[in-house]
């Protein structure tokens, strides 16, 4: 399938909605969407929605040797995919570009930062060590995966619990959930990723764009920062120069919205946590909204409603007044008729006739009206007696040569 | 097969559902059955490939993902096995040239995972308004040791039973579109007319032949 192109019209509108500091869905330049955290059944499983953007993730764990040149530390391995229904654009099975960039994005925020202790990992040094899996699936493309990934990869790294092992010499036994309960990872810090839009070469910026705003962007900034300031991963792409306080203006940003992301990931672990122990549900089941109706709904939007009357004052002054009603159509032909003379046609440079031509014959088909157009040239009394009666035309076009664009054209008058 | 007795394998778990949870797709909707979970998304009637087009009806494709790994073989047949049953209930004579493409994405696995998939695609295709002969829905059964019928089974029933069998049911005439077996089981139990026992993987084929000759 492929994905809809974005129209000019389109592209115009939203780039100058961001020059007046406007944006579609209401936020302003700065504001994130909301994030919703829900959690599944077995530990490491999470649903993470960032507006309507929506990526899963599942961490998993096995046992294998280590890295020869890494003995004593386990290893992370993360994997990110986009899934055929995100977008009607991803296929599956294709190595797309937007696919390269995330996944390395993600290994590096979440594997280069050393978010988790790998040394904790390791059961044998040399022979055996725990391989820790991140999966993560894009089920919902509305733009800014990057974030919304990082946010599903740190919460359900912080989720999961291995299973408890003990070693006697050379013997590792593993236990199951049952006999003894499973250990949570050892994480040293959560690092999240918060994506920038610039446009008009670096003149504006949005924090968070949706899938539109990332269309006609020309370049995309991505911070990795963890609650103690500290920058995990630096990103700029698009080839846009940035200047150096805008970067450091990005990262203030960046560090305001990774404190409150990270609260309320904390919170969100914290809520899941008491529900297990004191043996409510849990799961997706419980995240279904019940007696609710969720289709065709929205958020509430604020609207700027200042100077509202002053504006509308202004619009109307300046504004032609209504043209002139016609209340009688003009019957032409048995089947033709017209109601007013509409107003110029602002397409391209159409000579006069073919204006009038477009005006007055819209019961007849294209063809008749170059054909007409064609004959007009020769003899225009023959047009005049034409307009009485249906005009029947041969359907071979090969015979005459049709001239869109008549050099000389005898000007009619009505 | 008489089940009519109040058996406490015979009810299922707590199921839900919800529609049109994601903007992106056509059509999409989550089941939820007990602890497993699975989200269909779908798109169609949308263009196809020309070597794919057919002139006759709507070429259907089902991409079904698991959560952890890439997809492997066992996910392949599942994917042929939905995709007949989908073509079954599309009238996809109504949409020549075109593509239907149903993607199923496990969300959390818990027993009878073929099941709600059927279940997830069935509200899915609802939900993109495809036109359809009739409504179906998606059932596992396992067998277990003392020779009990447990419905919607969990993994655990699943692991410990010696046939687990899923079928596909139209709304309509309460007819199965589709079965498939794995394990053993004799035929009386299966509800198949035929008394030759069905035994191990290879005995899906046979299984699918046999149930569609009800």
């Amino acid at each position: 399938m492929k994905e809809t192109p974005l129209s000019n019209c389109e592209r115009r509108f939203l780039l100058r909605a961001i020059q007046e500091r406007k944006r579609l869905d209401g936020r302003q330049c700065y504001d994130y969407r909301n994030v919703r955290i829900s959690f599944g059944p077995e530990h490491g499983c999470c649903v993470v929605e960032l507006g309507k953007t929506r990526v899963l993730g599942q961490v998993s764990c096995e046992l294998v040797p280590p890295k020869p040149n890494r003995a004593t530390e386990g290893i992370l391995f993360c994997n990110l995919e986009l899934s055929p229904m995100a977008a009607p654009g991803f296929e599956p099975g294709r190595q797309s570009e937007l696919l390269v960039k995330v996944n390395r994005l993600i290994e590096r925020c979440l594997r280069n930062s050393k978010c988790i202790d790998t040394e904790s990992l390791c059961v044998v040094a040399g022979e055996k060590v725990w391989q820790i899996r991140v999966d993560l699936h894009l089920l919902n493309h509305d733009g800014n995966i990057v974030d919304a990934a990082s946010i599903a990869g740190i919460v359900a790294l912080c989720h999961f619990r291995r299973p408890d092992v003990s070693v006697q010499g050379k013997e590792v036994t593993v236990y199951s959930p049952e006999e003894r309960d499973p250990v949570p990872l050892s994480i040293h810090h959560m690092p999240i990723c918060v994506s920038f839009a610039f446009f008009q070469q670096g003149t504006y910026l949005l924090v968070d764009p949706n899938e539109r705003e990332e269309r006609v962007m020309d370049g995309l900034l991505v911070i990795a920062m963890n609650k103690h300031r500290e920058i995990c991963t630096i990103q700029s792409s698009g080839g846009i120069m940035l200047l150096k306080d805008q970067v450091l203006r990005c990262s203030k940003i960046t560090a305001v919205k990774v404190a409150e992301i990270t609260e309320l990931i904390q919170k969100a672990l914290e809520n899941d946590q008491k529900l297990r122990k004191e043996g409510g549900k849990f799961g997706f089941a419980e995240s279904i909204p019940n007696q609710k109706i969720t289709a065709f709904k929205m958020d509430s939007a604020a609207v700027d409603t200042n100077n509202v009357e002053e504006q509308a004052e202004e619009i109307i002054t300046k504004a032609d007044p209504p043209s002139e009603v016609f209340a009688k159509p003009i019957l032409h032909t048995p089947g033709t008729a017209q109601i007013g003379e509409g107003i110029e046609n602002a397409w391209g440079d159409l000579e006069e006739s073919e204006r009038e031509e477009a005006a007055e014959e819209e019961g007849e088909s294209s063809t008749t009206a170059f054909e007409c157009q064609r004959t007009e040239t020769e003899d225009t009394s023959m047009m005049n007696e034409a307009k009485d009666d249906p005009i029947v035309l041969s359907d071979s076009e090969e015979e005459e040569v049709v001239i869109l664009e008549p050099q000389e054209v005898p000007k009619k008058t009505r | 097969m008489e089940v009519a007795e109040e058996a406490a394998g015979c009810s299922l778990r707590p199921f839900s559902c919800e529609q049109g949870l994601l903007s992106r797709p056509d059509g999409s909707a989550t089941f939820v059955q007990g602890d497993t979970s699975v989200l269909a998304g779908l798109y169609g009637p949308a263009e196809v490939k020309g070597s794919r087009e057919s002139p006759d009806g709507a070429t259907v494709e089902v991409l079904l993902r698991p959560k952890v790994g890439l997809p492997g073989v066992a996910e392949r047949s599942r994917e042929q096995l939905l995709r007949r049953t989908f073509e079954a209930v599309l009238l996809g004579s109504l949409h020549p040239r075109t593509s239907i493409t149903v993607v199923l994405q496990v969300l959390s696995d818990a027993g009878s995972l073929l099941a709600c998939c059927l279940n997830a695609a069935c509200m899915g295709l609802l939900d993109a308004g495809l036109p359809l002969s009739s409504l179906f829905c998606g059932v596992t059964c396992a067998l277990d040791p003392h020779g009990d019928i447990i419905l919607d089974p969990t993994a655990r029933q699943e692991q410990e039973a010696h046939a687990v069998l899923t079928f596909a049911i139209d709304s309509a005439q309460r007819k199965v579109l589709a079965t498939t077996t794995r394990g053993s089981c004799s035929a009386e139990e299966a509800g198949l007319p035929a008394p030759r026992p069905i035994s191990g993987r290879g005995g899906v084929a046979a299984a699918t032949r046999a149930g569609s000759g009800l």
